[in-house]
């Protein structure tokens, strides 16, 4: 990664984390929200972020958009074969979702934002990743 | 590991130094439903209650912290991507994958919604 590139994604992550926060979504109450049916909010951004993702995602595929490296983007497909990693991976982070009410991206940003307890959740995350990696040939997938 | 110090940044300029100093207007049946379960605080983005340096001594909210982070890495992993990889950019590539996966989101954060909260904040 060269000097442009890496302020390139320093901000991108910049605006990101910027949205997130300006969003609310990384506030634990709106997770809580969403979770209890109680309110649009979350499924308004999420559904409107995946409006402009398939726009986006056409637009790529059509002009054939190249990445920060210059290379073509490519999206690999999923292998939806594997119906037990998502259902079972996917319930663990719903769980760890709605307690914690933050996923990866939001626990950075709340960091950020001055909530230095976040550290603890971000290490659990990381030791949680690192367990997977040990642990992946002897979990389903 | 750049793109996250710039989400460290993001938070800081819209979270700290651009912050909206309106509270966020939650539903106020999720705030009632709340407050049953023993939270006070809906200031700022979370409650104090469990996101505070001083709510640590209680080992109750350690565990939340460290086993919600460690589920949320090894649920992201195992899963193959959160919300932004498979709710967002999974669901608008059309991965049949994806909607498995956010399937799998919404079982366990019902789950922990309606049947864990309860057990767990018995205030």
């Amino acid at each position: 990664m060269n000097f442009s590139q890496l302020i390139k994604s320093l901000i991108f992550g910049v605006f990101f984390g910027f949205i997130l926060v300006k969003s609310e979504v990384i506030s634990w109450f709106r997770i809580q929200e969403m979770f209890r049916f109680d309110s649009f909010h979350m499924y308004g951004i999420i559904g409107s972020a995946i409006v402009v993702g398939m726009i986006s995602i056409q637009i790529i595929k059509r002009f054939g958009i190249k990445d920060l490296d210059g290379n073509e983007i490519k999206i690999a497909p999923k292998d939806a074969s594997q119906v037990k990693r998502y259902l079972i991976g996917g319930s663990m982070f719903g769980l760890g979702w709605a307690l914690i009410g933050a996923c990866p991206g939001p626990l950075f940003a709340l960091l950020g934002s001055g909530l230095t307890i976040m550290i603890i959740p971000i290490i659990a995350a990381i030791v949680g990743t690192y367990v997977y990696g040990v642990l992946r040939t002897k979990l389903p997938h | 590991m750049v793109f996250l110090a710039g989400i460290v940044i993001g938070g800081y300029l819209g979270g700290s130094l651009f912050l909206n100093p309106e509270p966020i207007d939650i539903s106020s049946s999720t705030i009632e439903t709340l407050k049953n379960l023993g939270i006070t605080d809906f200031s700022g983005f979370v409650p104090d209650e469990i996101f505070s340096w001083e709510s640590l001594s209680s080992p109750l909210n350690l565990s939340i912290l460290i086993i919600g982070g460690f589920l949320v890495g090894f649920g992201t992993r195992y899963a193959g991507g959160c919300t932004s990889g498979h709710a967002i950019s999974g669901l608008s590539n059309l991965q049949f994958a994806s909607l498995i996966a956010v399937i799998g989101f919404f079982i366990g954060g019902l789950f922990m919604t309606y049947i864990l909260y309860p057990i767990i904040f018995v205030s």
